[in-house]
């Protein structure tokens, strides 16, 4: 009886560090909530309430109208599907090559692929802000999708699964006439479904987050994306810092519905650098 | 012999649009920018002469540079130790079968769902003192913090954009760190609770030493981001506040709209080519360092 109390005692002491601990980590987001959903006399009045007591869209509806937020979450999430399916492309048609291909110097070409990984975006974004400029491409979507088609982890990532894929299965289909393309499009492919889904989520996040890329080549207002547009509500002015709130949780909820539906290829994707050592 | 010949094209084929994209936008840039960074340019930042690699060391001891490099590696040491110790705590506190576990799990998870500019507005709103409930409440816990504009004093700026950076990155962390924790077999805590150990023992026993390339893994990532802190100083600070600019990181100090280097091209170069090798030596010293102490079981 004696251990029955004290075990019960411990999970209760454990229930509340796991509320606690929770309620802390919800709370600027809950903050930012309570924020965005108070009338604008509300925010002036009573700026620092958070109790939820006379919500509104109506702070929600001016970000979206001021913001023009339709047009940025447009902008983001065109460029964010295109960058996803041509990556997605790019890395089967590389890792193909590389598991199932034999040809001279694919040694060498594999590590030179796998060395570009640790080139940072911050040290080639000063020239390719020139290149960028020089083919036309400022405020453009070709300068937001171009230079994100290829990713070295979407080839390496897929490549580690088509390796697990038997070659005889490869032999026989060429025996029978298939060629590449099919055997990669019929097989292949489908096989790498899980890891295809987690590429394709990483690089759907990757692209609607980035800031740095888009905020170098983009100025006007057509091509702004979510991330760098939100930036225009956020003025001096201290009264309409709810307006900023606001903007930011209608841009949080995309990503927030995408990563409930993916959870699994969430954190399939996240672990398959880690886990594996 | 003959079907490496016969492959070739086609592989070709296949490498084409990778090695195309990669080679314009990540090779070429990469050496474009070691030779740029080379240039000593006048204060137009127009006309421009060949300063040789003496350049990258006038760069490298520059107070400008020092300065950021000094703000960046404070940063990380804000960001990166304390950003593990609550990835590990939150991940172990949340790795028992208890009823609704779900749900705290996916609570702890779910600042990966902001991105930089998401996660940064929160924090900027929450940290202003005019609107912002935070303020008050470091204020009630620390009353020595007389002025609550956290971001506006030299001496909290960067902690204070150390908490969000924190706070954005422990979902990952936490997701991470989680998965490891399930792939360390049970028999290996059984055995511990046979031969005695308790709880504290059992974790620096048997959990830590089995996180250990996870842990590695997860330094490295948080480290680079550290190094590559952009959007969050852009929002939060803009690299201020102003003289003293303590959150005026390597990455902003080259792409910040009020940076000094903006349109020298030279100075902007060799100050990216210089990051980029402070991130290679650091992740080379961390795997260096760690490696050995780390326990591959697999």
């Amino acid at each position: 009886m004696q251990g029955d109390t004290s075990r019960r005692a411990r999970q209760v002491g454990r229930y509340a560090l796991l509320i606690f601990i929770a309620a802390l980590v919800l709370f600027p987001i809950y903050a930012a909530l309570m924020q965005a959903l108070k009338s604008g006399p509300d925010a002036i009045d009573h700026p620092k309430s958070l109790l939820p007591i006379n919500l509104t869209l109506d702070t929600m509806r001016s970000a979206w109208r001021i913001g023009d937020l339709g047009r940025l979450l447009l902008n983001s999430v065109f460029v964010a599907i295109a960058v996803t399916a041509g990556v997605i492309v790019t890395s089967l048609l590389a890792a193909y090559a590389f598991a199932f291909l034999e040809f001279p110097g694919k040694g060498p070409a594999f590590v030179a692929f796998l060395a570009t990984l640790l080139v940072p975006a911050e040290l080639t974004i000063v020239v390719n802000q020139r290149t960028v400029d020089s083919l036309g491409w400022f405020n453009s979507y070709q300068g937001l999708i171009v230079p994100l088609l290829a990713t070295t982890f979407g080839t390496f990532l897929v490549r580690q699964v088509f390796l697990t894929i038997p070659k005889d299965l490869n032999e026989a289909a060429a025996l029978d006439g298939v060629g590449h393309l099919r055997f990669l499009w019929e097989v292949a492919a489908p096989l790498s479904r899980p890891t295809l889904g987690a590429l394709g989520l990483f690089t759907f996040l990757g692209t609607w987050n980035q800031y740095l890329w888009p905020s170098t080549i983009i100025t006007d207002d057509n091509h702004r994306t979510i991330q760098i547009g939100l930036e225009r509500l956020k003025t001096g002015d201290i009264d309409k810092l709810n307006l900023v709130t606001a903007g930011t949780m209608i841009a949080a909820l995309p990503i927030f519905v995408v990563l409930i539906s993916f959870q699994r290829q969430l954190v399939r994707g996240l672990t398959a650098g880690a886990v594996k050592g | 012999m003959r079907r490496k010949w016969r492959e070739l094209p086609i592989a070709a084929g296949m490498l084409a649009p990778s090695a195309v994209v990669l080679g314009v936008f990540v090779v070429y840039p990469l050496v474009r920018a070691v030779q740029l960074g080379h240039l000593r340019c006048d204060a137009t930042g127009k006309r421009c002469r060949e300063g040789g690699w003496g350049q990258y060391i006038d760069v490298f001891r520059s107070n400008e540079f020092q300065h950021a490099l000094a703000n960046t590696a404070r940063l990380a040491l804000m960001t990166v130790p304390i950003g593990l110790a609550l990835g590990v705590g939150l991940a172990v506190l949340a790795d028992k079968q208890l009823r609704g576990i779900g749900f705290f799990r996916t609570v702890f998870a779910s600042t990966v769902a902001t991105s930089v500019a998401v996660a940064s507005l929160v924090w900027f709103v929450l940290l202003q003192p005019e609107v912002g409930v935070l303020p008050d409440l470091l204020h009630g816990l620390i009353p020595s913090l007389k002025h609550p504009g956290l971001l506006r004093d030299p001496g909290t700026a960067l902690p204070a954009v150390a908490l969000s950076s924190i706070w954005a990155s422990l979902g990952f962390t936490f997701i991470v760190i989680t998965a490891a924790l399930q792939g360390i077999p049970r028999e290996l805590y059984e055995s511990a609770l046979v031969d005695g150990a308790g709880g504290w023992m059992r974790f620096t026993n048997v959990t830590l030493p089995m996180l250990g390339p996870t842990l590695l893994f997860t330094s490295v990532v948080l480290t680079t981001r550290a190094f590559q802190a952009y959007g969050e100083i852009a929002l939060l600070t803009g690299g201020g506040p102003d003289p003293e600019r303590p959150t005026q990181t390597v990455p902003y100090l080259i792409y910040g709209q009020n940076s000094l280097v903006k349109n020298d091209i030279g100075l902007k170069s060799s100050a990216a080519v210089l990051l980029f090798f402070v991130l290679l030596v650091l992740a080379l010293v961390q795997f260096r360092g760690l490696d050995k102490r780390v326990h591959y079981a697999r």
